[in-house]
């Protein structure tokens, strides 16, 4: 099996690779490239994402014939996507951080700048938040509810159907943090940063 | 509920951890990244690397500590002491760092904030305050607290906040060192003056004053030598503050 991290000059993106390669050891093979044939021979790609909703989607346009692999390897062929961070928020039809910005409209949805209550809670969104599972979802296989999951960001994305949305954690309201919809996986906190419990959610998406 | 943060920091000169410490089965006492993986191991909910090389010659040795610490530790990795340029902040994170902290250089060139925040986002760009109060104020130093600049800290704060600084780290210079506790006004004020989230430094020498950090608004209590020489463990440090009713994660 591969396994390709999307690399699309999102930010730093060497937290997400060194927890692939820790989990993966040898025997799944780890690829970090923005190369489109590679992603479209891999089974598993992982979009991360670092920085604004804006600066993502440029990024990934900037790359030519990105967003179409990866509306074909998501949307077509079905085959296993993870976003982390922005990675999962880019999923909405739009996000509003900078400017409005079109997102790769997979989930329909929104992502927002979070509700700080006139300033009573602190933005960003730093440290460790407890998680609460409201659905079953593949990539929580042997993790607790109420785990700790490390978050760091602004803005929350909002689904219009809720359905889709497998955890929430509490911060000024119940922000949605991991969702799950058919083949396609995201987590609003950063798997890679979340210690034992996040690895465990990395191996989970490898094992799937 | 979004739990208060205990990070450890190591200061780190020419690739070495300068403070010693009696850690068990510690092979190498000198080592950062056998001590970051002890700590990150114990419950740190990040770990601080405060380079404090002098000579520009051994500067690289930061960058290989935190490679290798990265590949070993999965908690948010913070890395200061000599960022000066974007350029510097870009190896860094490359290497692994999740977070760079940036201090003289702030206060030099604040654009430098400006900059990073929108090329690297604001969650990886943590600006350092150096303050000592002076008169009715507090003031920033820089250089290590060696640079009076006549700033005052919580303009700076704001300003700081202003420019796309995703958190703040704000040391006390007198009580830096003294292990008597955070100074619990500058924390106060500069909490309550920001939006985004307040590290306390500079002081800690009882479980009792990572308490008071919190107390004074901080999100998050840093502190070196409690648990450099062992005085305390992490795992201690979070009982007691977990037993004093603040949330921490355990």
């Amino acid at each position: 099996m591969n396994i390709t991290i999307v690399d699309y000059k999102s930010g730093n993106i060497s937290s997400v690779i060194n927890s692939f390669n820790e989990v993966a050891k040898d025997k799944v093979k780890i690829e970090v490239t923005s190369d489109i044939n590679k992603i479209k021979s891999s089974d598993k790609v992982v979009l991360p994402g670092q920085g604004s909703f804006k600066s993502c989607v440029h990024g990934l346009n900037n790359i030519s014939g990105l967003i179409d692999t990866l509306n074909e390897f998501a949307i077509n062929n079905k085959k296993p996507l993870l976003g982390i961070c922005v990675g999962l928020q880019m999923f909405a039809d739009i996000g509003y951080e900078e400017t409005k910005t079109k997102g790769l409209g997979w989930i329909s949805g929104k992502v927002s700048k979070i509700d700080n209550q006139n300033g009573k809670y602190k933005l960003p969104h730093i440290g460790w938040n407890q998680i609460n599972i409201v659905k079953e979802s593949k990539i929580f296989k042997d993790i607790e509810n109420n785990s700790h999951m490390y978050f760091v960001h602004s803005y929350e994305f909002i689904p219009n159907d809720k359905n889709v949305i497998s955890a929430t954690t509490d911060y000024s309201s119940n922000i949605v943090c991991a969702v799950e919809k058919e083949n396609i996986f995201g987590t609003q906190f950063h798997p890679e940063k979340s210690d034992k419990i996040g690895l465990q959610i990395i191996e989970n998406f490898i094992k799937l | 509920m979004l739990k208060n943060r205990i990070i450890p920091c190591l200061d780190v000169k020419n690739g070495r951890v300068v403070k010693g410490i009696n850690f068990v089965d510690l092979k190498d006492a000198g080592d950062p990244v056998e001590q970051a993986k002890i700590y990150s191991d114990g419950g740190a909910d990040e770990i601080c690397f405060l380079d404090i090389t002098a000579s520009n010659e051994n500067r690289d040795t930061i960058y290989e500590v935190v490679e290798k610490t990265s590949k070993k530790c999965f908690v948010p990795l913070t890395v200061g002491g000599g960022v000066r340029s974007i350029e510097d902040i870009n190896k860094l994170l490359n290497c692994g760092a999740d977070k760079v902290s940036i201090n003289t250089a702030a206060v030099q060139n604040p654009e430098v904030v400006v900059e990073s925040s929108k090329k690297f986002g604001s969650q990886c760009i943590v600006v350092a305050i150096d303050a000592k109060k002076n008169g009715d104020m507090w003031e920033i130093f820089t250089h290590g607290g060696r640079n009076k600049t006549g700033i005052n800290a919580i303009e700076f704060a704001k300003k700081m906040e202003k420019n796309g600084a995703g958190e703040l780290l704000v040391t006390s210079m007198d009580k830096d060192g003294t292990q008597s506790g955070y100074d619990i006004e500058l924390m106060k004020n500069i909490s309550s003056s920001v939006n985004i989230p307040v590290i306390a430094s500079g002081g800690v020498g009882t479980l009792d004053h990572l308490v008071d950090g919190i107390k004074s608004g901080a999100n998050a209590v840093l502190a070196a030598s409690i648990f450099h020489y062992g005085t305390f463990s992490i795992e201690e440090a979070k009982q007691y503050l977990a037993s004093k009713n603040i949330p921490v994660r355990i």
